[in-house]
């Protein structure tokens, strides 16, 4: 795992959670989408905000895409929920919400989780001889 | 009866949204380090590999499937208990997939970090 690499995990992580902030908060700007009304869920994407987290989560699916092309799948998804203690800090912060003490707790156990896995392996080499399509695909980038 | 539906709604979202990780997993490792490839073929050529990968295609329609059957279990059950169940059982069941269909070595150590990650979110939802 290089430097970048970590870059490119702390990106995820940190574009789903401003992303979706931006989502929620641009969702209560417009209001109620009614069921009659459907059309009116591809009109949301006028209002910036929603234009903005929109954008986020393109740049987030591109960080996660990056990162499962070089990393495990067990090893990108624990390692980049970071991203719901990010969130719940913004919550905390920027949106001053309410932060119970189950909800710190819950960051405590996510925080632990991330730093169980990312002490481990990041990439499970693939066996010599199993005939699996990745194994062509993958010789090239092995490394610690 | 209305707690049953969410929780079909639960279910459905669970397994797509398994099935679209697995699948977008397995795509991208065909692809190949898309870091390494920028450098040697640019970001264009990169993308339409990307764009051309069967494994790929179906991650994102399994993706969006779970996205659609996520707002139809809102409309069904609480926020408060759609949201958080499906993620928390989606970092379980994505071990075991990732385990069987990607052969991943799930080692003591990211069973321990997803059943943290897991408790944590239902947690974060409390």
């Amino acid at each position: 795992m290089t430097f970048r690499k970590y870059l490119v995990l702390a990106g995820v992580a940190f574009f789903a959670a401003t992303g979706d902030g931006f989502i929620a908060h641009g969702m209560k700007q417009v209001g109620n989408v009614s069921l009659h009304h459907l059309a009116d869920i591809f009109l949301v994407v006028l209002n910036p905000v929603i234009a903005l987290g929109v954008l986020f989560l393109l740049v987030f699916f591109a960080c996660y895409m990056t990162a499962l092309s070089w990393a495990d799948l067990t090893y990108v998804l624990p390692a980049t929920s970071v991203s719901y203690v990010v969130l719940t800090l913004i919550a905390k912060f920027a949106l001053h919400e309410n932060v119970s003490l189950t909800r710190w707790l819950g960051i405590l156990m996510i925080s632990a989780g991330v730093g169980f896995v990312t002490q481990g392996p990041a990439f499970t080499p693939p066996k010599e001889k199993s005939g699996d399509l990745v194994a062509a695909s993958v010789s090239a980038r092995m490394e610690p | 009866m209305k707690s049953l539906y969410a929780w079909s709604a639960i279910v459905v979202i669970v397994l797509t949204s398994t099935a679209g990780d697995v699948l977008l997993s397995r795509g991208m490792k065909q692809v190949g380090d898309v870091g390494e490839l920028t450098r040697r073929i640019g970001v264009l050529a990169v993308l339409a590999r990307v764009l051309k990968n069967p494994n790929f295609l179906l991650g994102v329609l399994a993706m969006a499937t779970a996205f659609y059957s996520l707002l139809f279990g809102l409309s069904w059950g609480d926020l408060s208990l759609v949201v958080p169940a499906s993620t928390s059982l989606t970092f379980i069941t994505n071990a075991v997939a990732a385990r069987i269909f990607l052969h991943e070595r799930v080692d003591q150590r990211r069973w321990i970090a997803a059943l943290l990650v897991a408790g944590g979110v239902v947690l974060l939802a409390a």
